[in-house]
């Protein structure tokens, strides 16, 4: 099962015959994943890697049935380039894409919602490392090799703290059902609180690690989320501890402007929503471990 | 970004929202002959910096004479003024900005900023005008009325009408309320704004609505569309070592203490700050090297670090996935190489050909320390800065 992707999920690469898109397609490709095609505006009909190239979304889907979809398109036109995903009928999109206004943004989030929320794309991301079923489909830019393929669900903002916990897991012997990378950027695609739902509905997921950081609502969401609706048990660091407020930490997004949003902050709502705290990124495998040993003896 | 008070001025007059007449100056002779060319009998000296909370501390002087103008303007010119919001270093006075005095009647506030949770623009005022925001939603959160805009469509009349009539405002101001407050709405929007803040707002006892102060802040992701905005970039407003590491493509914040980092992504880069923080130290920055951990990028990041005189060991922490663990470590010998680097400096590396790498740094001869996990980096990291005397 795990969410989202899996080895049978037809996918298509937007932005598929740039430098980026070339290299990390053929990735995608060698590690297993069912790409059917891409999308290079002006070069439909020709092939690429083996596989077709279409001018449009839509031509693509109509063609080969395409049902998720990865943006290497750059910042200006990456917004656009969602919107023609959603517009298309493609049901998961992950942009990777770093550096787009937030203001598109805004405009790409009250797009979608003109769709169903039945037929609406779920869209992870942007200024992500994408998403990975581990032994099955990865759908972005991560080194595969790293992920071990388990029953832990991870969410995170950041690429490389993801790196990171996903090889805590596997040294631990500990494996991860899908990663989901929701980017970096203040206005993004889905939520924790978004991923924490298909998770608890996912039964080859036990245990979900959310890899948080500061600025924004959005553990704060999660955590009442967590205490109101899920039976999985729910592990989670926040990065930024030491982030000083007012300043800009890398992410568009890791900037704390108000109350509820530093690291501490964030930590304390957790633990009152009963989630279990990682104290330091180097916690991160440890803490996911003693609370899967705990389900088992609880088994 | 940021900009200053009376660049945000004059991009919100283009909107037409109403600011007092004033002028810049670099010097007392220019402060005083910008009050002449205004005219009046009073007018206010006000230190451009890009903090707020001046007034408390001395950056903003009400004048009424030729002599007090070139005191006022001579006290804070070429000072670092230090506010509530500079830090203790303070920021450098370059500019002044000379306007005409106002006789206020009531003070408000009000802003526009990203609201995250509702991913839309939210439009925050209150009858609390003068106090910052903080201090508003302590002393009297019940103040604050908010309108959120339907990106669809854009801010419509009655939305700032709600707003000024929820103000308390007369009947016959509330036009000029709806005009100025839509005025804003538009250049955040237009200009990608992610910050108007107006505080205070006031009513003129002649009746007049004035934009008393004026802050902006906006998107760097859509500076590439808004060459304007860039050309207001003031880099002496900046840390010095924060400009020298962002005009090299690199995502850097100084912070106070000794060790220097390096680091992989954002989220990877704060974990190790917190990291250091948990085994008894103190970082020195935040840096991200950003998108392939290539040996000139590695070069340049040792540069920016090592220009704070106050680093005494450095942490390079590369999780790597297509940059190689092989590479980055060829790139960490070479920059130490290069750079003559007498400083330990301890280097974890992961991901993809990690032995490859650790060998490469093992036999490198340098004085290079390899920690195996993220623990362990910061732990050697810290003992090692405590070892080093501090730099003559």
């Amino acid at each position: 099962m795990a969410i989202f992707i899996n080895e049978h999920t037809k996918i298509l690469i937007q932005g598929f015959t740039g430098r980026i898109g070339t290299f990390h397609a053929q990735e995608m490709i060698d590690y297993g994943t069912n790409v059917v095609g891409g999308v290079t505006p002006g070069k439909g009909g020709t092939e690429h890697l083996g596989r077709p190239v279409f001018n449009t979304v839509k031509g693509a889907v109509a063609e080969t049935g395409a049902e998720a979809s990865i943006v290497f398109v750059p910042p200006p036109f990456a917004a656009d380039a969602i919107m023609e995903a959603a517009d298309a009928g493609i049901k998961f999109c992950t942009c990777i894409t770093d550096g787009i206004p937030a203001q598109d943004m805004i405009r790409v989030k009250r797009y979608m919602r003109r769709y169903k929320k039945e037929n609406r794309m779920r869209l992870a991301g942007p200024n992500c490392a994408g998403t990975i079923s581990p032994g099955r489909a990865m759908l972005g830019i991560m080194p595969g090799h790293i992920y071990a393929q388990g029953r832990i669900g991870v969410i995170g903002r950041s690429g490389t703290l993801g790196y990171e916990a996903a090889e805590q897991l596997k040294a631990l012997g500990l494996g991860i059902s899908t990663s989901v990378g929701i980017g970096g950027d203040p206005i993004n695609g889905a939520s924790f609180k978004d991923i924490l739902e298909e998770f608890e509905k996912d039964p080859e997921t036990d245990v979900v690690l959310m890899i948080g950081e500061i600025g924004g609502p959005q553990e704060a969401e999660a955590a009442a989320y967590a205490r109101d609706h899920m039976k999985k048990p729910v592990v989670a660091y926040i990065a930024g501890l030491s982030a000083p407020k007012g300043r800009r930490m890398g992410h568009a997004g890791a900037i704390v402007t108000s109350y509820g949003e530093a690291a501490a902050e964030k930590v304390e709502i957790l633990k009152a929503a009963g989630v279990t705290i990682a104290p330091t990124p180097s916690d991160m495998g440890s803490t996911v471990a003693e609370v899967v040993s705990k389900l088992k003896s609880a088994a | 970004m940021d900009i200053h008070e009376y660049q945000a001025k004059e991009l919100l007059s283009k909107f037409g929202v109403p600011i007092p007449r004033g002028g810049l100056a670099y010097s007392p002779e220019q402060a005083t002959y910008r009050a002449n060319e205004i005219g009046g009998t009073t007018w206010v000296v006000k230190a451009q910096i890009h903090a707020g909370a001046r007034g408390k501390a001395g950056g903003v002087k009400i004048c009424r004479s030729d002599e007090e103008i070139w005191e006022a303007a001579d006290s804070m010119l070429g000072k670092k003024l230090v506010t509530t919001q500079t830090g203790p270093q303070g920021k450098l006075v370059s500019r002044l900005y000379v306007e005409e005095g106002t006789n206020i009647d009531k003070e408000f506030y009000l802003s526009l900023t990203m609201d995250r949770g509702k991913e839309r623009i939210a439009v925050v005022a209150s009858a609390a005008g003068g106090m910052d925001i903080e201090e508003i939603s302590a002393s009297d959160p019940d103040s604050i009325l908010t309108v959120v805009v339907d990106p669809a469509v854009g801010m419509q009349g009655f939305q700032a009408r709600e707003i000024a009539f929820g103000l308390g405002i007369e009947p016959e101001l509330v036009n000029k309320f709806e005009r100025t407050i839509l005025g804003c709405y538009r250049a955040f929007r237009d200009l990608d704004a992610t910050m108007v803040e107006i505080n205070p707002l006031v009513i003129t006892k002649e009746g007049a609505v004035v934009a008393l102060d004026a802050k902006m802040s906006f998107d760097d992701n859509a500076l590439f569309r808004r060459p304007q905005i860039s050309e207001l970039r003031d880099k002496s407003q900046e840390d010095s070592r924060e400009t020298y590491a962002s005009d090299r493509g690199l995502s850097y914040v100084g912070l106070e203490g000794d060790i220097g980092c390096i680091v992989n992504g954002a989220g990877l880069a704060m974990a190790t700050l917190d990291m250091i923080k948990v085994a008894g130290g103190e970082p020195a920055n935040f840096l991200d090297i950003g998108g392939g951990a290539s040996p000139e990028r590695v070069q340049k990041s040792f540069r920016a670090v090592l220009r704070d005189g106050n680093v005494k060991a450095v942490l390079v922490n590369v999780f790597a996935g297509i940059n190689r663990c092989d590479w980055v470590a060829k790139g960490v010998v070479l920059a130490i190489e290069e750079l003559e680097i007498k400083i330990p400096v301890v280097v974890r590396l992961a991901g993809t050909n990690v032995e490859e790498g650790r060998k490469i740094i093992s036999e490198s001869g340098l004085n290079l320390l390899t920690a195996e996990s993220l623990r362990d980096a910061a732990e050697k990291a810290v003992s090692a800065a405590k070892q080093t005397p501090a730099a003559a």
